[in-house]
This record gives C-alpha cells, sequence and structure tokens, in this order.
C-alpha cells in the first residue's frame, strides 16, 4: 500500500473515529429536544398517550446514548495518542474547552440519564419532566464546548504564541466569544435536529404505513413532520448561510474549493454539478447558476470572488475533489429535506398525510439521508480546514505524534474497525427490536 | 499553581479509582459470587445507574490534565499508545456488555455479555495497575520529553523494558486485587442472601492476597524508585497517605461486619485513596520520571499549561465540582439501599 504513510494513517484513524462516533451524538442531540417536547405536551394535557410515547423514545435513546458513550471515550484520548504535538503545543487552549464539557456536561448529562430512565415513578411528571430537561441541556452544552474546540482550529482566538512555540490561552472570552463558534454551533446543533426529526417521522411512517400503533405513528409523524419543517428550514437560513459566510471571511481559499471555482471571477457563477479536474484546473460538465455565488456571498449580483488562482497552491485545501463532493452532497441533500419536509407540511396541515402513502414512504426511506448530509458538512469544515490542523497556525503534519509508526496506527485503525462493525450491527439489531416492539408493549411502561 | 492543578489531578483520578474501582470489582466478581440470571441482574443493579457518571471521572481526568499538563498529557497518551488503545476498546465493550445484557432475553445473550462484562472489568483493572506501575518506575523520555514504549521486551524492568515487566505486572496484580475486594465489598453493600453472602467470602480470600501483594509492591517501589524514600524523608508528614491506607487495609478486614459491610467498603475507599496519594506524594514534583537520564524527568513545572490559563481554569473549576459534587449526592441517595 504505497502512500499509506504514519501521517495518512493517522489522519484516517482520526477521520473514521470521529465519523462513527458521531452518527450517535446527532441523534442524541436532536431527540433529547424531542423527547422534551413530548414530556412537555404530556405534562400540558395530561395524557398519557404523550408520557408513553416519550418513553418509547427514551429506550431508544438509551441505546443510542451508550453507543455515543463508548464510541465517544476514543475522542478525547486520541488527541494524545495520535496527535501528541498538536496536543502539546496547544493543549493550553483545547484542552481548556475539552475539560469543562467532561465537567460541564458529561457529568449533568450521565447523572440525570439514570435518573431519567429509572425514577419516572419515584419522581413523579414535574421532577421527572426536569430530569429529562436536564439531559437535554447537557448533551446540548456538551455540544457546544466540542464546536467551540473546532472553532478554535477553524478560527483561533484568545491565544498568544509563547517564545518556545507553544500556543497559550490569552483571553477566556476570546476563546469562548469566537466569532466562528456562533454560526457552526446553531448549524451544527440544528442539524441535530434535523436527524432526530427524520428519524421520528420515519418510525412514525413506518407504523402508519404497517398499521401497527397508528396512534403513535400519527404523533411521531406529526411531531417529525412539524420539527423537521423548521429545523430543516433553519439550517438552509439563517444558519446554513452564516457558516458559508464565517468560511467566505476567514478561509477564503475553502470557499472557491468546495465551490469549485478556479479562477476569480466578478459575478461569480455557483456550480450545482460537475467535477473538479485538478490537473486542468477546471470544472468539467459543470451546471451552473451565473452569478449566484457571488449574489450569495457578498449579495451584489457582480461582486468579485476570489477563486483558487488567487491563491498559492500550498495554501490550497489538500483533498479539493472531496471537498468539492462533501459540501454538494450537504447542500443538495438540505435543499430536498427543505423541499419534502414542506411537502409534507401542506399534507399534514390539509389533514391527508397521514393516509397519503407516496409521502409516508419518502418519509420512512428518508432517515438515513440526514447522517450523510451531517458527515457531509462534517467532511467540508474538517477537509475545508487543510492543510492547517489550526487555521494559519499548525500546519497537519506538524501536530501528528512522531514516535506512534506507521504499523502501530495500521493495528489500532483495523481494530476500531472490527469492534465498530460490530456495535453498528449491534445496534441496529437492538433499535430494530424496540421499533418492532412499539410504544404499546408492556415492557415500556415498566421501564 | 502547577501544585494545585497537580493536586487536582491526582485527586480526580483518585475519585475515579474509587467509584469505578467497585464497578470494576463488581464486573470481576458477579460471574462468581452470582450464578443465575435474577442475581446477576441484582449486581448489574447495582452500578447500572452510577457507573456511567463513575466512568466519566475518567473522561474529566484525562481533560483536566490535557489543559493543565498538556506536556505531560501529549508525551504519555502517544507513549503509551498501544496499552491505552487496549483500554479504550475495553472500555467500549464493557460498556455495551452493561448497557446490552438486559435487552435480549435468550440462553446465548445474557452468558456473552456477562463474560465480556467480566473480561474486560478484570482486564482494565489490570491495565491501569500497569499504568501506574509505568508511571512510578518512570519511562525513557528523550530530549523533547517524548518516548514510545512497546507492550513487552524482556520484562526486566531495565531500561530497555516494555510496558509490562516483572514490576508493572506485579503492579497490576495489586491492583486486579485491589478492586477485586474493594468491588466485592461493594456487591455484599448492596445486595441480600446468597449473593451477599458469596460477595462476603470472596472479600476475605481476597483480603489476605491483597494484603501480601501490597507488602511486595510497597517493598519493590522503593526499590525501583529511589525518589519515593526521598520524599518521604525530606517531607516526614507525608507518612499519612502511606499509613491511611494501611489504617483502610486493616480496616476493611477489622470492620466486616458493622453496619451491613458499609465500614468495610469505606475503609475500602480509604485504602484505595491512601494508596494513589501515597504514589503522588512520592512522585512529586515528578508527574512523569524519567528512567534513563534523570535530567528528562518530567516535573509538575516544565509540564504545566501557561499561568493565566491555569488561573482561569480554576474559575470555572470550582464551580463545576461543586455542581457535580451535588449531582453524586443527589443520585447516590436516591439509588441507596439494597438492590430490589
Amino acid at each position: 500500500m504505497e502512500g499509506m504513510d504514519a501521517l495518512t494513517l493517522h489522519r484516517l484513524h482520526f477521520a473514521f473515529t470521529i465519523t462513527f462516533h458521531y452518527l450517535f451524538p446527532q441523534l442524541t442531540m436532536g431527540l433529547a429536544l424531542l423527547i422534551l417536547i413530548l414530556k412537555t405536551m404530556a405534562l400540558r394535557t395530561g395524557n398519557e398517550h404523550y408520557a408513553q410515547a416519550a418513553r418509547f423514545w427514551a429506550k431508544i435513546f438509551a441505546i443510542n446514548f451508550a453507543m455515543g458513550v463508548v464510541t465517544g471515550i476514543p475522542m478525547e484520548f486520541q488527541f494524545g495518542t495520535n496527535w501528541a504535538r498538536f496536543s502539546k503545543t496547544a493543549g493550553g487552549v483545547i484542552g481548556q474547552t475539552l475539560a469543562m464539557e467532561g465537567v460541564f456536561s458529561f457529568f449533568l448529562e450521565s447523572s440525570f440519564l439514570g435518573v431519567f430512565l429509572f425514577g419516572e415513578k419515584r419522581l413523579g411528571p414535574k421532577a421527572h419532566w426536569f430530569a429529562a430537561f436536564l439531559v437535554f441541556a447537557g448533551s446540548w452544552l456538551s455540544g457546544f464546548f466540542i464546536i467551540a474546540t473546532n472553532a478554535w482550529m477553524q478560527h483561533p482566538t484568545g491565544y498568544q504564541m509563547a517564545p518556545n512555540g507553544d500556543i497559550q490561552l490569552a483571553s477566556f472570552w476570546g476563546l469562548l466569544g469566537n466569532p466562528w463558534l456562533f454560526w457552526q454551533y446553531l448549524h451544527n446543533m440544528i442539524g441535530a435536529v434535523v436527524t432526530g426529526s427524520f428519524v421520528m417521522a420515519s418510525v412514525g411512517a413506518f407504523y402508519l404505513l404497517t398499521q401497527r400503533n397508528e396512534d403513535f405513528g400519527r404523533t411521531f409523524v406529526r411531531l417529525g413532520v412539524i420539527a423537521g419543517t423548521i429545523s430543516t428550514a433553519l439550517m438552509l437560513f439563517p444558519t446554513g448561510d452564516g457558516q458559508g459566510k464565517n468560511i467566505a471571511f476567514h478561509q477564503p481559499v475553502t470557499l472557491a474549493a468546495m465551490e469549485g471555482l478556479f479562477e476569480t471571477e466578478n459575478g461569480a457563477p455557483l456550480a450545482l454539478i460537475g467535477q473538479p479536474d485538478i490537473e486542468q484546473r477546471r470544472l468539467d460538465n459543470p451546471i451552473t447558476i451565473p452569478r449566484a455565488l457571488s449574489f450569495l456571498t457578498y449579495q451584489r449580483w457582480r461582486a468579485e470572488v476570489k477563486g483558487l488562482d488567487a491563491f498559492p497552491p500550498d495554501r490550497w485545501p489538500d483533498n479539493i475533489p472531496l471537498l468539492y463532493y462533501s459540501y454538494h452532497i450537504m447542500v443538495g441533500l438540505g435543499t430536498m429535506f427543505v423541499a419534502l419536509m414542506a411537502l409534507a407540511a401542506l399534507s399534514l396541515w390539509r389533514g391527508k398525510l397521514y393516509r397519503s402513502g407516496p409521502l409516508l414512504w419518502l418519509l420512512m426511506l428518508m432517515a438515513p439521508f440526514p447522517y450523510i448530509a451531517t458527515t457531509a458538512g462534517w467532511i467540508t469544515a474538517e477537509v475545508g480546514r487543510q492543510p492547517w490542523l489550526i487555521y494559519g497556525l499548525m500546519r497537519t503534519p506538524v501536530g501528528v505524534s512522531p514516535h506512534v509508526s506507521a504499523g502501530n496506527a495500521l493495528f489500532t485503525l483495523l481494530g476500531f474497525m472490527g469492534i465498530y462493525t460490530i456495535l453498528a450491527i449491534l445496534f441496529l439489531f437492538l433499535v430494530y427490536r424496540e421499533i418492532d416492539e412499539g410504544p404499546a408493549h408492556p415492557a415500556a411502561a415498566t421501564v | 499553581m502547577e501544585t494545585i492543578w497537580f493536586s487536582l489531578v491526582a485527586a480526580m483520578l483518585a475519585v475515579y479509582v474509587v467509584l469505578d474501582g467497585f464497578d470494576l470489582g463488581a464486573g470481576v466478581v458477579h460471574l462468581f459470587v452470582a450464578r443465575s440470571d435474577a442475581q446477576r441482574r441484582a449486581v448489574l443493579a447495582s452500578i447500572g445507574p452510577v457507573w456511567d457518571g463513575n466512568e466519566v471521572w475518567l473522561l474529566a481526568s484525562g481533560g483536566t490534565l490535557y489543559f493543565a499538563f498538556p506536556a505531560l498529557y501529549a508525551s504519555s497518551f502517544s507513549g503509551f499508545y498501544l496499552p491505552l488503545m487496549i483500554v479504550l476498546w475495553l472500555l467500549i465493550l464493557r460498556g455495551i456488555a452493561i448497557e446490552f445484557r438486559n435487552h435480549v432475553r435468550s440462553l446465548v445473550w445474557q452468558p456473552l455479555w456477562d463474560t465480556v462484562f467480566a473480561g474486560s472489568s478484570g482486564l482494565l483493572a489490570v491495565f491501569f495497575g500497569a499504568a501506574l506501575g509505568n508511571v512510578v518506575r518512570g519511562v525513557p523520555l528523550d530530549r523533547s520529553g517524548e518516548f514510545f514504549l512497546p507492550l513487552w521486551t524482556d520484562f526486566r524492568a531495565g531500561k530497555e523494558s516494555g510496558i509490562l515487566d516483572w514490576y508493572t505486572l506485579l503492579v497490576a496484580a495489586a491492583a486486579f486485587l485491589a478492586l477485586t475486594v474493594h468491588g466485592a465489598l461493594w456487591v455484599a453493600l448492596k445486595t441480600e442472601g446468597e449473593v451477599q453472602q458469596r460477595a462476603r467470602r470472596a472479600a476475605q480470600r481476597f483480603w489476605w492476597a491483597l494484603a501480601a501483594s501490597v507488602v511486595v509492591v510497597t517493598v519493590c517501589s522503593f526499590r525501583i524508585q529511589p525518589h519515593l524514600s526521598e520524599s518521604f524523608a525530606a517531607h516526614p508528614w507525608g507518612y499519612v497517605f502511606p499509613l491511611a491506607a494501611l489504617a483502610g487495609l486493616i480496616g476493611m478486614r477489622m470492620r466486616a461486619g458493622r453496619r451491613e459491610g458499609l465500614e468495610a467498603f469505606l475503609c475500602s475507599c480509604l485504602f484505595l485513596i491512601g494508596m494513589l496519594t501515597s504514589v503522588a506524594f512520592g512522585l512529586y514534583p515528578y508527574v512523569l520520571p524519567s528512567n534513563g537520564d534523570p535530567a528528562f524527568s518530567m516535573t509538575v513545572t516544565s509540564a504545566a499549561a501557561a499561568p493565566y490559563g491555569l488561573r482561569v481554569g480554576l474559575m470555572w473549576f470550582i464551580p463545576g465540582m461543586l455542581l457535580t459534587t451535588s449531582y453524586f449526592v443527589y443520585t447516590y441517595r436516591s439509588f441507596a439501599g439494597k438492590v430490589r
């Protein structure tokens, strides 16, 4: 395997483990909000139906949460194991947000998840609602600290360079008030709500189409579609737009690479489809909207957008095709989500959705796609940051652990691949069983 | 300021060992003290609502180590690459064994996860012990404060040894025994009937092996790491830590019958805290000694982050820990008493 040097393997190691890990927290964070909404409806209406619906989702939440925990622990360790030089140099800054995540959110989540799952009878409805709220708050706080860490790597703020080259914290509020953080956090968290909504709507559609648990099916479809309509729209505007402007202003070369814009233009077109050809420096088979990129970025049809030609090639992201495709997959799917959810919401409003076969089929089958869109979004962020580990401060090859050989890195990468394959099979098996048993199952009431 | 953070990280790790220690120990003994499915459910129920929170102490200690001592975090995590990765795999297996065991009722499902739970718990205790042994023995740090250790070489505890040598294996065995007794005492405290009796017997039998291993490990540690004796000679007040450990060790045995075993369990906590604080006190100011050139040893000052970050860290750490303590008091109180 030529080219599988230690650096490549360390990058794949992190990419693989983080990609697999984040399949779970996105549902955790999205479902936490939706379960809280169900608990609120139960509390306000006094209707046992909603409490039972919340119990059903709590069981799926618990399986998903366990997967997030066990795949999350390796992330905290891998900064040190595989990226030791990066950790030594920048640990004084990013260790701060990672430690805060442990202290402020993991303790909160883990303590009250047990209370939430096992304590409903003992606590009574109001205290149990509060436990659900604390689990929600813990998971969203956890997201905040992780995004704060990533935002700092995308756009470092609040730091100073020590004489020995270490990067030190100079301003705590500079770190937490990073302008990049605001849009990235909202974009990411609402993305989690999109995943949660699609999964809930999908299970609801499955019940309606199989004519089982139909009362719950209607509740899940309704909540999933309403939350999905709002969240998919918010993904596009303002959060997607805000995140795009972050990139345009702070990482213009990344914007050019994402859009496949090789040459600087006044009135730059927006590429919908096309394959970037790095050798010829052009987009093959392009279908574009003239001047749209200029407008979206600067609100002026004739504004200048810098192409890749405006930057020296050693500052270009090192995998432009992957960046371009992942960005386009994210945006393409996001646009389809808005359309589908808008259609479903219209049908729901007209009282036809629960009997509309095609829409229910679509809702049922769409559940995996938000995961793909989220993953593509994160690949866009991370590949777009290249060739930097910390944008403008540290290049990726510099940050790796110098003494961990390619052989050792491949050994553990293969180990993770094997274990995660088993985890994925177990997860799908257990979640399918819960869905198959359904919310009306008597075991649901005793948990 | 560095010393404050050194004490805080050491304290967090000690809390981790005490809390997750009984989860691990319960995992080690549960195959033997609990035979039927109902009995094993009872053992799992005794840790079910708390194990995840207990394990967060490991993550939070790791995070705190990361920001307070980035150089130590980077050097030790990359240097102990292989054992840490194996620890991660074991933590994954143990986590899913606990969480997924009761989802399916089948004659193959429960025994499978019970075995995974016991095996991963036991191996984790062994690896944590070996890690502690490595930190006491020292590692081959180079000029830039980095190293890489293979899992094993010649087992000689010399400059060429790997992670596992006779000394670190000895510490690993002692850690395994300590957590086994700790876990057995916890199970005895939380259960009734047969399980409780078997757990008590296990704690008593393993106690003799534990006491013997503690004596051997203590003697060997002072020989392997001369800095330990220097520390205690320079600051004799530090003897309070090993004395606390000794009191805990004896107390575990003497107070076995009191208050349903609560006193014995608390003595075991005291023993673990005493042992770990003795090590921390004995190594200070070193955080990672070199077993080659002593000039390359990493100290609290050479590994610490810049003063501003440490100061600011204290501002959020103290309220954060107060909140955390309140969560733990709340959850342990609400799940207090015997498992039903």
